[in-house]
């Protein structure tokens, strides 16, 4: 059985690879791109951790064949961060605690991400709504709430490009 | 993906990468069409792959080739004209619940895919596969057979109509040949004074539900009932279209006697089984109260749709 050739734009850079059909874009991600900042938190459709945007929408990357994302943009959660400054969102959830374990936490920026770029001033309910695909098994999910409205208001405040500067701890 | 399986699925052990396929990007539906009839009972569609994916991934389905009809443009659309609302079958469901003209006229539908699955699905799910799949858990289904629509299937000796209480044959069948595909959904235009509502009892956000009502009704000057069409979700190996529904409402004002009344009877025509979901008892209770429910607020926008 033949392999396909994929062409995608991973965070702003063209890539091109020879796979087998079936790996799906979760996977691809991880081992043959190499950007594990993608996790894979059930790999059966249901918890959100391999959320990724393609082509401006966010998606469960464990439930994309990698053929279904040829040709097309990719954001990951390594995108977000310009020149190792957080992205607001990035920022707004350190500074909000949106995060424990971490392990919910790529998945939860990307579609919080989605959602800025679709609705800059989102209420709390549209907010709950948006991720409701995303689990988290540690914050009891208000501080990632809490997180999304304060980048809402980052954004807002000091616009969608300039990224902040946040000290190592 | 059958809401029964999926449970099966979601605490065993399993494989995670489907088996070895060929696969195929048309980018026409004559082209899909040919595709199928070349490679028969070994090929499968796949639209947004929300439901044949994890079937793929578990290795419920094992598929030779996949021919991924995503691509292809000229099935994604919504319009209406004077007779109807047409839906293309890649039409996905966040974009039908977006739709500026399924809001304004169609809050049945807007209400169904409001609540399917969660956003990240809802962004690559497509109307078509939620109703090709056949799988009774899924959500447009119902509604669908409760607003007689009629589903556009094209195949390599041409097109054909098939009514939505025609095409759900048993659980995961349709009556979809291997070489068809559907390519457009047809509701008859909404009237006035036509109201529906879907509600859908879940047990957490995001999940299948453990049943759903769509109910759709259109009433007189008077606010007598004259056309009522009533079909349930998870209750049955099919979506259910009620048959007693017309019966009991047509010609009459609801009353919330009589919307009690018809939940009883149209309950009756379910049959739950007992799982993950609840007990078979439970599902019933839960569905009488959701039919009076979804009735009442159809009827209630059908008025105030004059
Ligand atoms: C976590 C999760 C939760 C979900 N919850 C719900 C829910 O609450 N309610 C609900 O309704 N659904 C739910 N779903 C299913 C989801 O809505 C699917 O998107 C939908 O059922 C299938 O659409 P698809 O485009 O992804 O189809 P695919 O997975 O691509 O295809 C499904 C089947 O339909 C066939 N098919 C697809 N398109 C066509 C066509 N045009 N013509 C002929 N055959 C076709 C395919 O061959 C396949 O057999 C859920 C899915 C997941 C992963
Ligand atoms: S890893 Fe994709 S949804 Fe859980
Ligand atoms: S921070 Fe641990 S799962 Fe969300």
């Amino acid at each position: 059985m033949g392999k396909i050739k994929v062409r995608v734009k991973i965070n702003g850079k063209e890539r091109s690879d020879e796979v087998e059909p079936r790996m799906l874009l979760a996977h691809y991600l991880r081992d043959v791109v190499g950007a594990t900042g993608t996790h894979i938190g059930c790999d059966t459709s249901n918890c959100g951790a391999c959320t990724v945007v393609m082509d401006g929408k966010a998606v469960k990357s464990c439930t994309v064949l990698v053929g279904q994302a040829n040709g097309r943009e990719i954001k990951t959660v390594e995108g977000l961060s310009q020149n190792g400054k957080l992205s607001k969102i990035q920022k707004a959830f350190l500074d909000k605690h949106g995060l424990q374990c971490g392990y919910c936490t790529s998945g939860m920026l990307m579609a919080s991400y989605w959602l800025l770029k679709k609705n800059k001033k989102p209420t709390e309910e549209e907010i709950r709504r948006n991720l409701s695909g995303n689990l988290c098994r540690c914050t009891g999910y208000q501080n990632i709430v809490e997180a999304v409205k304060y980048a809402s208001e980052l954004i807002e405040k000091e616009g969608e490009e300039e990224e902040v500067v946040v000290e190592s701890q | 993906m059958n809401g029964i399986i999926y449970v099966i699925f979601i605490v065993s052990a399993m494989t995670i990468t489907p088996s070895v396929f060929e696969y195929y990007t048309p980018s026409t539906m004559v082209e899909a069409v040919n595709l199928l009839e070349k490679y028969g009972d070994e090929a499968k569609l796949l639209a947004g792959g929300q439901s044949l994916i994890p079937l793929m991934k578990m290795r419920f389905a094992s598929i030779s080739h996949v021919i991924d009809i995503s691509r292809i443009e000229e099935m994604d659309y919504i319009k209406e004209d004077s007779n109807r609302l047409s839906i293309g079958a890649l039409t996905t469901v966040d974009e039908l619940g977006s739709s500026v003209t399924i809001k304004n006229r169609y809050m049945i539908i807007k209400e169904a895919a409001d609540q399917i699955a969660d956003p990240l699905v809802r962004n690559m799910g497509t109307v078509g596969g939620n109703i090709s799949h056949g799988d009774p858990a899924n959500d447009l289904p119902a509604v669908m057979l409760s607003l007689d629509a009629t589903f556009m299937v094209q195949g390599k000796n041409g097109g054909k109509e098939i009514k939505a209480e025609d095409f759900f044959v048993d659980s995961l069948i349709t009556a979809l040949e291997p070489n068809e595909i559907l390519y457009e959904i047809r509701v008859p235009k909404m009237v006035k004074r036509q109201g529906g509502a879907y509600i859908k009892h879940k047990k957490s956000a995001g999940d299948f539900s453990v049943a759903a009502v769509a109910s759709n009704i259109i009433v007189d000057g008077d606010g007598k009932i004259i056309k009522v069409g009533v079909a349930l979700t998870s209750v049955g190996p099919t979506p259910i279209k009620s048959t007693r529904a017309e019966g009991i409402l047509a010609g009459k004002k609801l009353t919330e006697e009589l919307a009690a009344e018809a939940a009883r009877s149209i309950t009756e025509e379910s049959d739950p089984v007992s799982d993950f979901y609840g007990s078979i008892d439970y599902k019933k209770k839960v569905l009488r109260f959701i039919i009076k429910e979804s009735l009442v607020a159809a009827y209630k926008r059908a008025k105030e749709a004059q």
